[in-house]
């Protein structure tokens, strides 16, 4: 047990100081690693308290997914103009307050609604709750029936960002040629080749 | 004292499944270009040892002893961390591969979700490799792979779902044993083949190959590389191409079943028909590469996107309204 905490600790140091990291280095792409390194540790933490599933959805959607179109987007930005501009003092202190004042925000909220939290009525304390059916059954039991409606709703939610962001971006380009790959496939000889008699000094009608 | 022995005795597990893995790795290097030259009417490696079998430790020698070369302007720490994590991610996923019965290091309840976040990851060595080098066919090729491992993914994602709903567990070995009867490849023969050319694009095999498309972009993500680096990334490939073929014979061929369970079968162990299974699939990759010419680019996204990403949704709803309809789930309540 005692070997168990002390990892337990370990990564948590780890997530703590690589989270720090992420808002202090210098070169952007250090710190979206540095963020990839926070959700590993964390999806860590989650195994090693049991919740395996948890655990390796946060590595497959945010390790997987989501860091990765970061990177993306970090990476095709100038990177050696940010490394190279120095943040000024004034500046500096300007965004801790800023920031400070975000996370303080952020903080009491979680305060109320943690206080305000209640459980289900039927909900089975931790220590009746049954350990023979594995994690990822014990979810979907519960999300697929108590739950089913914030589960769609918050599915609908994504379903309508992604759409939105695909219309926002999304103009139609006058002159371009597509190739439709059926059009393509399709085309037989016969109707592609012709055999043309030329007369002299008059050349053949292209029908294009 | 305990504690120690345990932990001696994890170390002999992981040394023994590493070891098997690397050599294999070799071998199938060899496999794979005497497939490719069988195909093509040529001879192939077959010089160094019996049948050229040991061509691939004489190449890794030669690379061992090469000089491995930074470039000036890169940035060196994530350049060199990106081969390691290539390797380091292709090694670990094993860990749960079942080769028998027992014959597993980890017997996790999440087994293939954590073969499905470790493939996942097995990007960022590609990123990070093209982004490190800070030139432009690296760069271009890194690009080009990160969208097409993302894209392919998807489908690889709901294929799994497929056999999930038909396994009705999340560990490998008892996706194994729910295929004691039929295997997954009878009832789910479309999901079996999307899967396949999905696992070529996702270990960027021909003819997906377009992150290292020499043609195009002289080596892609491993332009600048070097020596043992290079080799790195080479072994990390492999070693992730036979990790694939292992999932498909995991998820569709029945694992380390025997095909029929009756008596002259069932005397071989499981890890031989493990291995066999392995193999074959592996054979058929070789052989698309052989045979099949490379993808553009913008096809090979339009049959991840358009193509195989509907047909495995279609195909999921009926897997799961079959299973519904006709009160064969395997899990009930």
């Amino acid at each position: 047990m005692l070997a168990h905490s002390l990892f337990f600790y370990f990564f948590s140091a780890i997530t703590v100081f690589s989270a720090i990291m992420v808002t202090i280095s210098r070169n952007t792409v250090n710190s979206v690693f540095f963020l990839i390194l926070v959700f590993v540790s964390v999806s860590i933490l989650f195994i090693m308290i049991g919740a395996e599933f948890l655990g390796m959805i946060m590595l497959i959607v945010y390790v997987g997914a989501v860091a990765v179109l970061f990177l993306f987007v970090v990476m095709m930005l100038n990177v050696t103009e940010q490394i190279t501009k120095r943040v000024s003092r004034k500046g500096l202190i300007n965004n801790i307050s800023i920031g400070s004042i975000v996370g303080v925000i952020i903080f009491l909220e979680l305060l109320v609604v943690i206080g305000g939290w209640k459980y289900k009525e039927s909900f089975t304390p931790l220590s009746s709750a049954n350990f023979d059916i594995s994690n990822t059954r014990a979810l979907g039991n519960i999300l697929y029936t108590d739950y089913i409606h914030l589960f769609q709703i918050s599915g609908m939610i994504l379903l309508v960002a992604m759409i939105g962001a695909i219309t926002l971006t999304f103009r139609k380009r006058e002159n371009v040629k597509r190739q439709s790959y059926f059009k393509q496939i399709t085309r037989e000889k016969q109707s592609a080749v012709s055999l043309v008699d030329v007369e002299r000094g008059k050349g053949v009608k292209l029908d294009d | 004292m305990i504690y120690f022995y345990s932990f001696i005795n994890e170390i002999y597990k992981i040394i023994f499944l590493l070891l098997p893995i690397l050599v294999s790795v070799a071998l199938i290097v060899w496999l794979d270009r005497r497939v490719w030259a069988f195909v093509q009417k040529r001879r192939g490696p077959n010089v160094v040892g019996p049948f050229g079998i040991l061509q691939t430790l004489a190449d890794a020698l030669k690379y061992l002893f090469k000089e491995i070369i930074i470039p000036a302007s890169a940035n060196k720490v994530i350049f060199i961390l990106a081969p390691v994590i290539t390797l380091t991610l292709a090694l670990i996923a094993w860990a749960v591969i079942p080769f028998s019965n027992d014959m597993v290091l980890a017997d996790i309840n999440v087994g293939i979700l954590y073969i499905f976040a470790i493939s996942s990851l097995s990007v960022y060595g590609i990123i990070m490799g093209g982004w490190a080098s800070n030139s432009k066919y690296p760069f271009l090729g890194a690009i080009r792979s990160a969208a097409q491992m993302v894209s392919y993914e998807v489908s690889i994602g709901i294929i799994i779902i497929n056999v999930l709903l038909c396994a009705g567990s999340l560990n490998l070995n008892e996706i194994v044993l729910a295929q004691k009867n039929v295997w997954f490849i009878f009832p789910l023969f479309p999901m079996f083949i999307i899967f396949f050319i999905s696992a070529l694009a996702e270990t960027n095999r021909p003819p997906f190959d377009l992150p290292e498309a020499e043609s195009e972009l002289v080596a892609g993500y491993q332009t600048e590389y070097s020596g043992m680096m290079y080799a790195m990334f080479w072994l990390g490939e492999y070693a992730n191409i036979l990790l694939l073929c292992a999932l498909g014979s995991i998820l569709f061929l029945g694992g380390w079943l025997s095909p029929i369970d009756i008596y002259p079968f069932t005397i071989i162990p499981g890890v031989f028909w493990m291995i066999f299974k392995i193999l074959g699939l592996f054979i058929l990759f070789s052989l698309v590469k052989a045979i099949v010419p490379r993808y553009r680019f913008d096809q090979l996204m339009r049959l991840g996107w358009k193509i195989f990403l509907p047909l495995s949704l279609i195909w999921l709803v009926l897997t799961a309204s079959f299973l519904f309809f006709l009160d064969m789930l395997p899990i009930k309540g």
